[in-house]
């Protein structure tokens, strides 16, 4: 059989007889890196573009049609030693890249305006105290309306939408103050300018739009850039299938490229990157990534394979039901469905403020207005006094409290190796005070690890690890890993199901079951102490040696599990496997907590019981069976290496072996939610302070644009000791 | 203050100005890869490909 590498799923044509790809690329971090890549590229006959982008780490080729097949440039970049896949941008990422731009276009309208608008108070301002004609100051405020009115109902924009969908759901939100603050800002500043009065607050207007889109662009950035880093990592995964494009020639296609009713070849040794049935063959595949059960399950004609899965000994052809996204078992959909109603439910740290706040603020204003008319007030003056109120607490401080910090702090998290999927995860990530782990993948170590490497001799392990090159079996890959095996043994024959064998120096060695050995009299000796483990056989004439392969703990785990009982968190196993491994691995860690056989049903149904005690739940898993109790728990994280689903549900993933970023996380959003409260504090003090300034009607809009000014540096300087925060507890 | 009447309107014309320019970079994607043009100011040119021809 023929095996082609197909990637035309990812070519797009770019005009003028050029073909566009896009790559992510693994491990660009610098000017280097970028300069050799980009000359490494441009050095291949024919080809127009290659353009290094270091802040998403990705590359964009373009060449003349068909002359150069895109497997060539990953070979080039593969000798350049940089890892990198083609990719495609999602309809997620392409949304968020536009939300970004259209943000920074009103953000420089705003700023314009607000420069020039500026230029003309500032003589209005010096001019009131001095000598300045009442004509020249009607002509400066003309001239600020004619800049002001058409830059704010530009750049404010996104605060209108949002707030008139808000009202249109009888909701409301930050925007919806926002909104009628600048409304009548500008409304009442054209009254007075056409009355020749002598304050407007053209001005004051435009510049809380500024400030305010700078919150705005700097959350959506951090959003976007997560997305970016998620995409890439997507990509990198490289998942591909071996799809029958004839009888009995196969092509190794992008997962993205299959469509249900193809049919793949699943060889020993892959996982499976698409849903199906398998029509031939019999094997034994590892469905721990679905069910955290780590006891392989038979398949054969007529066996559902989910993505995910491992196939262990022999090769399947299967009739794909469903490409990678579009899954999945019923009863995992009907519970996750579920579970996401429910979060929905949770309410925003800043749409809490902004509920209280509103109501206060407009409630205070119409108290000024009708206080100054029963004070003997004209209603034209109670009126510009009630509107300065609103102006003055307008909540420029209060849009930024949040969104700063969660760009820091999602800046700092990003360096300890965690990425955020959703906004809201840091302050709901700070409240947990209870963590259930998953066992499999997620205390555990994705791949296998020999146990008892120690115990076997050096010559021997090295020759059982050059022995298992030539097997496809994952344990025989995991031996060879851990051997550090690089040259194959010549001659090496592979009995399916067995193991292999070879001869050495007119010696016979062979790696396989114990039984295939000769050695199931060693079995005995070691089995008990390790009920998860498979065990394999290696001999070299009468020599024998039993191996102990299994998943291995993180590395950290231990001492990550100390550091959350140290904070007074509470912990938990709950996994899906048989009782004897998880017993095994919660007695590693010190874990008093428990529970073994667990279904996706029984896993919410524990997390609904720990919420009913109030406890705020964080899980951490990886499984598609984990996915449900993702979306039911108060918050939830995924290691790198979990199923498609989990990972897209999960509130946070992080990347690496080590387990630490789960408490670096911990502690990030701790900081992070103290510092949002903090601000939200210090733009209620400064509200406090405005307030009664404003309610006297002593403000002008040379007060006001210092308050708003002030307050707003104040709360963004505050959120910058997140980032210095995180600096000291590394 | 005859002056205003030129002076103003320069003044919106140079913001204008700086305007356009930043909406025309924001179009042609000079900040999709911040990072890079940070260091792509500081790295050195292409050595020349055809240097012996040109000799």
């Amino acid at each position: 059989m023929q095996v082609t590498r197909d990637f035309s799923h990812y070519v797009r044509a770019a005009g003028e007889g050029l073909q566009h790809i896009d790559l992510a690329v693994e491990g660009v971090h610098c000017a280097g890196c970028m300069a050799k890549i980009e000359r490494g590229l441009s050095a291949i006959p024919d080809v127009t573009l290659a353009r290094v982008n270091l802040t998403d780490r990705r590359v964009a080729l373009e060449w003349k049609q068909g002359t150069l097949d895109p497997a060539r440039f990953i070979d080039r970049l593969a000798e350049l030693g940089y890892k990198a896949y083609p990719f495609e941008t999602e309809s997620a990422e392409a949304a968020e890249v536009a939300e970004s731009r259209f943000l920074l276009r009103c953000l420089g309208v705003a700023a314009f305006a607000t420069m020039n608008v500026m230029m003309l108070s500032i003589p209005v301002w010096s001019g009131n105290v001095s000598d300045m004609l009442p004509e020249q100051r009607d002509f400066f405020h003309w001239l600020s309306a004619l800049i002001a009115l058409p830059a704010a109902s530009y750049a404010g924009q996104p605060f209108f939408r949002s707030a008139w969908r808000a009202l249109s759901n009888k909701t409301t939100n930050m925007d919806v103050p926002i909104s009628i603050g600048v409304c009548l800002a500008l409304g009442m500043s054209v009254v007075e300018t056409i009355h020749h009065a002598e304050h407007a607050y053209f001005d004051a207007a435009i510049m809380l739009l500024t400030f305010l889109l700078v919150g705005r662009f700097l959350d959506q950035n951090m959003r976007r850039r997560t997305r970016a880093v998620a995409g890439n990592l997507a990509a990198l995964k490289a998942e591909t299938a071996a799809k029958f494009v004839g009888p009995d020639e196969i092509s190794q296609v992008p997962v993205a490229a299959i469509h249900p009713g193809d049919i793949v070849l699943l060889r020993p040794g892959e996982r499976c990157a698409v849903d199906g049935t398998v029509i031939e063959g019999r094997s034994e595949i590892d469905q721990s990534l679905i069910t955290g059960e780590t006891l392989y399950v038979t398949a054969d004609h007529g066996t559902p394979v989910y993505a995910g899965s491992m196939n262990i000994s022999g090769t399947l052809r299967v009739r794909v039901s469903a490409a990678s996204e579009a899954t999945l078992l019923a009863e995992i959909t009907r519970l996750l469905d579920n579970a996401l109603q429910a979060r929905s439910r949770y309410m925003r740290l800043a749409d809490r403020a902004s509920r209280l706040y509103a109501p206060v603020v407009h409630a205070t204003a119409l108290i000024t207005i009708l206080g100054w008319v029963a004070l003997g007030a004209s209603w034209h003056d109670a009126i510009v006094t009630g509107v300065a109120v609103l102006i003055i607490t307008c909540p420029c401080a209060l849009g930024l409290a949040i969104p700063t910090v969660q760009t820091v702090t999602s800046g700092a998290m990003f360096k300890a190796g965690v990425l955020l999927n959703s906004g809201d995860a840091i302050e709901r990530l700070a409240e947990a005070d209870h963590v259930i782990f998953d066992k499999t993948g997620t205390l555990t170590l994705p791949d296998l690890e020999v146990m008892n490497a120690a115990d076997i001799p050096a010559d021997m392990f090295e020759l059982a690890g050059r022995l298992a090159l030539s097997s496809h079996h994952p344990v025989a890959a995991a031996v060879a890993q851990a051997a550090g095996a690089r040259s194959p043994i010549v001659g090496a024959v592979e009995e399916a199901g067995q193991g292999v064998r070879a001869t050495v120096d007119g010696v016979e060695i062979r790696l396989g079951r114990p039984s295939y050995c000769g050695a199931e009299g060693l079995v005995g000796l070691t089995d008990d102490l390790d009920p998860e483990a498979s065990i394999v056989a290696f001999c070299k004439g009468s020599a024998k040696v039993i191996l102990s392969v299994r998943q291995g703990l993180r590395p950290d785990a231990h001492a990550v599990i100390v550091a959350l009982k140290a904070r007074n968190i509470g912990i938990e196993i709950l996994s899906g496997d048989r009782e004897a491994a998880v017993k095994a691995a919660a007695q590693a860690l010190a874990i008093p907590e428990w529970r073994a056989g667990v279904t996706p049903a029984d896993k919410i149904a524990r997390i609904e019981e720990l919420k009913q005690r109030g406890a705020k739940v964080l899980m951490v898993g990886d499984g598609m069976n984990d996915a449900p109790s993702l979306a039911a728990a108060h918050v939830s994280m995924s290691p790198i290496s979990a199923a498609h689903l989990s990972q897209a549900t999960a509130d946070l993933v992080f990347l690496g072996r080590p387990l630490a970023p789960v408490v670096a996380a911990i502690d990030s959003a701790r900081k992070a939610l103290h510092l949002m409260r903090q601000n939200l504090w210090l733009a209620i003090l400064y509200n406090v302070l405005a307030v009664p300034v404003a309610i006297s009607g002593v403000v002008t809009p040379l007060i006001a644009a210092a308050a708003m000014s002030g307050s707003s540096i104040l709360v963004m300087l505050n959120s910058l000791r997140a980032r210095s925060a995180s600096r000291e507890s590394r | 203050m005859e002056i205003l009447v030129i002076l103003v309107p320069l003044a919106l014309m140079l913001g204008g100005a700086g305007l356009a320019g930043f909406l025309w970079s924001l179009r042609s994607g000079q900040y999709d890869d911040l990072d890079g043009a940070a260091w792509r100011a500081i790295a050195d040119d292409e050595p020349p490909q055809e240097a012996p021809a040109k000799r």
